[in-house]
């Protein structure tokens, strides 16, 4: 076997969809190969052969590279499907792994929603836009997990890797039994001369096929001899998941390794004012205690919990947090935004003003909606192993942006980024939270001061739930006019910080003006509704915020179709007959989801004699139109949720019970929100600090979930948010529709109570 | 400090107010039983002592004096009525494939087997009672109750 360096193909083209011709300038940088990262220097073993940055093959046979963040979306299977169909490998044996950091993982279908169409845009002009912005996705070179980008960034990729690798490993086996390369077939990991018999393993071919030059476009099977695709594929990942096996950061052993956590200033930006930490250190196990800048501090023990201990004994006095302290004041600020210039205006049709000055003022619906702060509460709390010497940084860490974390780490270091090495492992839950670098940060700051040695960092639930890159809070004005069967006008204010802006202060992103994500999921919506303005107000505060499940459309989700609930309600209308009217021809995707949730859920009206209210709800998010129906009941408990519809349209269902099971996460994730998801600030520190008083959805509570999949959609999309946002708003609607009661403020469980 | 895990004796330098989780996991490298709250409201670190499930972030290793089954231990454990290797639980957990990202399911795991031993044949009443302190957010619980009475079944 030919060892790793030694081999030839350096570079492989990334085939991607339809770039046609490239545009005049670039096209030469655009359509230069991206480097192998697995042929980089100090990469893998030598008896390893890679033939494309997507596989390694050696003794054991083949592994695929998944670079994508396994956080329990499935991911490492779905990408190991898209390779393993082109190239036929066995799905018994097959391997995965995260792979190195690299800018050859950038995620082709991240700058898509830049391309300035409605999701519900399948024009072809609109699609051969969105294919042009992965030239501008290359040049970013961001390896990110989020966005429900996944199937789209994979899904031409992958099957190409496995396609080409396939095309070079039978040239292999063609020149060395002197035959026509075209007479011979491959079947589970083997090339097979079907005249004589012939067999050879991929193994056994790879050095040689390491030297035929690759295609950088090979031909892909049609959808329609798919093996693997499109069928409920047993994941790689969950037999290691069943039997305790499964390795999180938090579960990274290695030779001499310390085990430190952290205890840092609640108030967020602001620091230490007085601390004595000699009590703490002076505990049994305790290495010693640093302080990691003016932010707080750093235990670094032989032992977890002893470091835990520790920091809890550490007395400090913090500064004053530069926001209001407490929740009435935030709020405030985002009332007072509403006086301000608009971030941006994200929809405008018609003329609202004009619509709404026509008419008497009763006939005008207004509503006020408020959703808190939320935090991602992965059910693994942040934790990194670090390990510093000389010239190197080693870090293994469950990270969700791999490139950027690597970029920050190797900034704060000095260092160039081939001097970072990220080892990503299993993520106990992402929810966009490991999309940050924060915790890698610390445990390289803290590894620094080991001599040496490997740290582990794991963070305690409270400084987790404490220290969260938050879904930020946000109030939505909204004013509506109806027709006879469809609303004529809609007017939204939504304040609500903006995201970009916040994480443009902590990683290399730029914030692009207007934040779309303040409305997205009110905007964007397939609304033909002939006045529309939809605005975005942004507070600031030093609350830090990012990316939650859904994110704006978290909390849009509820605005929108509450609203629209609302508005049916007035006119006496069926909720589903008023959403069909809505979407009119703008989408038939749409329509045909929204007929789908109707007939799966047998509805007939949003109230039944049998004591159930049914709500009804639809949100196009990430590009997936996904519409719900909630039935719920009273018992002297409270409201139950008796059972849950679902249908969403993706495009192409690569493995339909991951789906499933992805859709099921997103409603159960929404619920929880729904339901008693909660953050509130007191003396400019956050309140709730575990599961005990910011509670999440129990199986108790979980209903049977009735999930339809449809493929209308051209467009392939991801399926990991799009079934959070429609799910809070058909939880509300029910409830309505069984009280009489709108609730227009989450959680849902400061009004009324729960099973 | 004395204690047997999974069948084998061991002896640690620890305090005895140390939780069992943490010996578990920093002393003796079982790491597949996870921390997740530290104040029994999540289930994450669930294990057998005497075959009844506890909590082992709230149980001092002083007090864990009984035979201690983790994750690791399952399929070796005396309730494990199966064909193959593995405890009926964890091969219903694979047909049913629920985990997502795992974390909290050698918790549910163990959570469940336990159930099982006591009440062989649960309705979903009774699974919703005995695994309501085990807490997911990736949202497996539908599975969770199908992959226990699919493992009911098989004990049956």
């Amino acid at each position: 076997m030919g060892t790793l360096k030694k081999i030839t193909r350096r570079t492989f083209l990334i085939a991607s969809t339809a770039i046609a011709g490239g545009v005049a300038f670039g096209t030469y940088q655009y359509q230069k190969p991206t480097p192998n990262p697995l042929l980089a220097d100090g990469m893998g073993d030598a008896d390893t052969v890679s033939l494309n940055p997507y596989l390694k093959i050696n003794q054991d046979g083949v592994t695929v590279i998944t670079p994508k963040a396994e956080m329990g979306q499935g991911v490492h299977s779905m990408f190991a499907m898209l390779v393993a169909e082109e190239l036929d490998l066995d799905w018994q044996t097959i391997k995965t792994e995260h792979g190195p950091a690299s800018n050859a993982y950038f995620n082709v279908a991240l700058m898509r929603p830049m391309a300035g169409f409605h999701d519900y845009d399948q024009s072809e002009r609109a699609n051969s836009v969105r294919a042009y912005t992965e030239i501008a996705s290359k040049f970013l070179g961001m390896q990110i997990t989020g966005g429900s980008t996944s199937a789209p960034d994979g899904f031409v990729k992958l099957r190409s890797a496995g396609a080409s690798a396939r095309l070079t490993l039978t040239l292999a086996a063609a020149q060395q039994w002197g035959v026509a390369a075209t007479t011979l077939q491959t079947e589970n990991g083997h090339v097979i001369n079907p005249e004589n018999g012939d067999k050879l393993s991929y193994t056994e071919l790879a050095v040689a096929a390491a030297d035929i030059a690759a295609p950088a476009r090979p031909p892909l099977r049609d959808p329609a001899q798919w093996r693997y695709l499109g069928q409920s594929m047993p994941r790689p990942d969950i037999p290691a998941k069943t039997i305790g096996a499964a390795q999180f950061a938090s579960d990274i052993r290695l030779p001499d390794m310390l085990h430190a956590t952290v205890r840092m200033s609640p108030r967020f930006g602001a620091g230490i004012q007085s601390a004595d930490t000699q009590t703490a250190a002076a505990m049994p196990g305790i290495d010693k205690i640093i302080q990691l800048g003016n932010e707080g501090f750093a235990v670094i023990a032989n032992n977890t919990w002893r470091a835990l201990q520790a920091a809890n004994a550490i007395q400090v006095e913090w500064e004053a947090a530069s926001y209001p302290p407490d929740n009435a004041g935030i709020m405030q600020l985002y009332e007072d935004s509403f006086n301000t210039a608009p971030n941006g205006t994200f929809e405008q049709t018609g003329d609202v003003d004009l619509a709404f000055a026509d008419v008497n003022s009763d006939e005008i619906i207004a509503a006020e909606y408020r959703v808190p702060y939320l935090a991602h509460a992965t059910m693994e709390p942040m934790s990194a192993v670090a390990q510093v010497t000389e010239n190197r940084i080693d870090l293994w860490t469950g990270a969700q942006s791999p490139t950027g974390t690597r970029d920050m780490v190797a900034a704060a270091a000095g260092m160039s980024k081939d001097q970072v090495h990220i080892h990503t492992t299993l993520l106990g839950g992402g929810f966009g939270r490991r999309a940050e670098a924060d915790f890698a940060l610390q445990a390289y700051q803290i590894a620094r001061q080991t001599a040496g040695r490997p740290v582990k960092v794991s963070w305690s639930r409270e400084e987790d739930m404490r220290h969260d890159f938050y879904r930020p809070a946000a109030i939505a004005r909204l004013k509506g006019l109806m027709d006879n069967t469809k609303p004529r006008a809609l007017d939204a204010q939504i304040a609500s910080p903006s995201i970009m802006l916040s994480m443009s202060k902590r990683a290399p992103m730029p914030a692009l003006g207007p934040d779309q994500l303040i409305a997205e999921g009110t905007a964007g919506q397939p609304d033909q509704i002939e006045h529309i303005r939809i605005r975005g107000y942004a507070p600031e505060l030093a609350i830090p915020i990012g990316f939650w499940r859904s994110v704006g459309a978290s909390f849009n989700g509820f605005v929108h179709e509450s609203f629209m609930d609302e508005m049916a309600a007035h006119k006496d209308l069926d909720p589903i007959a008023m959403k069909l009217a809505t979407l009119g021809d703008l989408s038939e995707v749409g329509t045909k989801v929204v007929q789908k949730v109707k007939e799966i859920s047998g509805w007939n009206g949003r109230n039944q004699a049998n004591g159930v209210g049914r709500g009804f709800a639809y949100t196009l998010s990430f590009g997936a139109h996904t519409a719900q129906v909630i039935d719920v009941s009273m018992t002297d408990r409270g409201v139950k949720i008796d059972k849950i519809y679902c249908a969403v349209d993706v495009g192409t269902a690569l493995d339909p019970r991951n789906i499933v099971a992805q859709i099921e996460s997103g409603i159960i994730y929404g619920l929880s929100a729904a339901i008693s998801g909660d953050l509130t600030f007191k003396d400019g520190e956050v309140v709730q600090s575990n599961f005990h008083n910011n509670t999440a959805l129990r199986i108790h509570q979980v209903p049977p979930i009735d999930v339809a999949i449809l493929e209308n959609n051209p467009s392939i999309t991801g399926v990991g948010e799009p079934g959070t946002p429609p799910a809070i708003p058909a939880l509300a609607n029910a409830i309505f529709a069984l009280t009489g009661k709108r609730l227009r403020e989450l959680p849902l469980n400061r009004h009324i109570d729960f099973v | 400090m004395k204690l047997t895990v999974n069948g084998q004796a061991h002896e640690v330098d620890v305090e005895a107010n140390m939780p069992l989780l943490w010996v578990l996991r920093d002393e003796l490298g079982l790491t597949g039983t996870k921390y997740g709250c530290g104040i029994a409201q999540c289930g994450a670190c669930t294990v057998h002592m005497n075959g009844m499930a506890v909590r082992s972030c709230q149980l001092p290793v002083a007090a864990a004096q009984g035979k201690i089954t983790t994750i690791e231990g399952l399929s070796g454990s005396d309730d494990a009525a199966t064909t193959a290797n593995l405890h009926r639980v964890q091969q219903a957990w694979i047909e049913h494939q629920v985990p997502q990202c795992g974390y909290c399911q050698s918790g549910q795991l163990m959570a469940a087997a336990s159930l099982l031993s006591s009440n062989p044949s649960p309705s979903d009443a009774d699974i919703d009672a005995a695994m309501a302190g085990n807490l997911c957010r990736c949202g497996t619980y539908t599975r969770i109750r199908a992959a226990i009475h699919t493992a009911a079944k098989a004990g049956a």
